[in-house]
């Protein structure tokens, strides 16, 4: 019980992190982060010393959150929710930096699931490539051009002059 | 990186992004550096993913904090409690078997089943039937102690120690082998030194609910607590008038773990 809140604390906010990129919804993140805690606790004590706690406790929640996507996807919304909570962007002024990052986030959450697990894992929680591949089941060549073909996108997104689309829809959220 | 290169993407992409990454060893660096110079639209790609991913780690950055939601010792401690619970159903499930099936050759039996139940089921008809005896309580008395320990570990293939609870006020009188549903029992039994009033232990090796917490049992004029410790079952009665109960039965537990 000592060593399983030792190994598995450190790792909540990245499972967090992780939740809300593939799911989008913070309140459906913890709920499935909770879920996962629970199922690391239920088989603690049959999880394979070798392998890191990381990766086995990530996987567990990797396949929950594809539960959650294969579930939405039959209810018939698969798509980005369109006022996905993000309470930080009504409150401040429309800086540069901040419209920046704001049409990042929203470029990001248009990639396809697969891109934004591979970008977050490796981006955000700098695994290593292969530990990336094995948590998600892929061949390490998939790994690196999910990873090529989700920055080129997202650096398309982003290309130039803010896209006047882009800005009104944040505009309107904003006011 | 040597794998890099068997990756279906050009050669330089998975370069380009393990160099973002600062995935690469000295020499792949130093050579992807010289690539660099020589390529402006490369180095001006490579400037804009570094931002990106700069960026990126700002945008998805995990929210600090952990929520009451995430607790991990609540969790944890909830987990713990779903499983007694459902030892307890499993054993309840497995009485109303074996009882069942029993109860089809023996007739009509008496409740209790199996595991922590049992037990203290066992052990309130022990104490009726010897603690309160006035003439011969036990077999062995106080001064056989140490046959008494060899005699009842050798029948309980387990080694046994007799509590100390001089202190709370009771004297050892002697113990004997009692037979219950589920094999041979050590009785131990104690007087009050003022009240001369009786107390009983009764132990015995579990087969089911090897681990269980102290549960207050009770029959007639008779109560006490039974739990179960690392693979031995245990049970504390006396007349159910007598004070503390409880922290006598947490000084038997504690005992009984210094073996």
């Amino acid at each position: 019980m000592h060593d399983l809140i030792e190994q598995l604390e450190p790792l909540i906010p990245a499972l967090r992190g992780y939740a809300r990129a593939l799911l989008r919804d913070p309140h459906e993140a913890d709920d499935l982060v909770q879920d996962c805690l629970e199922r690391a606790i239920a088989r603690w004590s049959r999880r394979r010393e070798a392998a890191s706690t990381r990766s086995w406790v990530f996987a567990i929640a990797h396949n929950l959150a594809m539960d959650v996507l294969r579930r939405r996807q039959r209810r018939g919304h698969g798509l980005v929710p369109e006022e996905a909570d993000q309470p930080e962007a009504r409150i401040e002024a429309p800086q540069e930096d901040h419209m920046r990052a704001l049409e990042l986030q929203r470029a990001y959450e248009r990639l396809s699931e697969e891109q934004r697990s591979v970008l977050y894992l490796v981006t955000v929680q700098d695994m290593p490539y292969a530990e990336v591949a094995a948590l998600l089941g892929i061949p390490l060549g998939t790994v690196m051009s999910r990873l090529s073909r989700a920055r080129a996108r997202l650096l398309d997104a982003l290309d130039g002059s803010p896209r006047p689309s882009t800005t009104t829809a944040a505009l309107r959220r904003i006011k | 990186m040597a794998d890099l290169v068997t990756a279906p993407l050009p050669e330089h992409e998975a370069l380009l992004q393990a160099y973002v990454d600062r995935r690469l060893d000295a020499a792949e660096q130093l050579r992807f550096e010289r690539q660099l110079q020589s390529d402006p639209a490369l180095r001006q790609r490579l400037v804009r993913l570094q931002a990106q991913a700069q960026l990126l780690r700002e945008v998805l950055a995990p929210p600090s904090g952990i929520p009451a939601q995430l607790d991990l010792k609540r969790l944890a401690q909830a987990h713990a409690r779903g499983r007694q619970r459902w030892r307890l159903l499993a054993s309840v499930v497995l009485a109303f078997t074996v009882g069942g099936l029993s109860g089809w050759g023996l007739g009509h039996r008496q409740a209790g089943g199996t595991g922590i139940a049992a037990l203290a089921d066992e052990a309130l008809t022990s104490h009726d039937v010897y603690a309160g005896d006035p003439l011969r309580p036990v077999e062995l008395d106080a001064s056989r102690r140490s046959d008494l320990v060899r005699w009842v570990s050798a029948r309980l293939q387990r080694p046994v120690a007799i509590p100390e609870l001089g202190a709370a006020g009771y004297r050892f009188l002697g113990g004997r082998l009692v037979a219950t549903a589920h094999g041979p029992a050590a009785l131990l039994v104690y007087a009050d030194q003022q009240s001369g009033q009786r107390l009983s232990i009764l132990l015995r090796p579990m087969k089911v609910q090897t681990d269980t917490p102290m549960q207050a049992q009770r029959r007639g004029s008779v109560a006490g607590y039974a739990w179960a410790d690392r693979g031995m079952g245990y049970s504390l009665l006396a007349p159910a008038a007598t004070p503390d109960l409880h922290p006598l039965a947490d000084e038997v537990r504690r005992q009984s773990r210094l073996l």
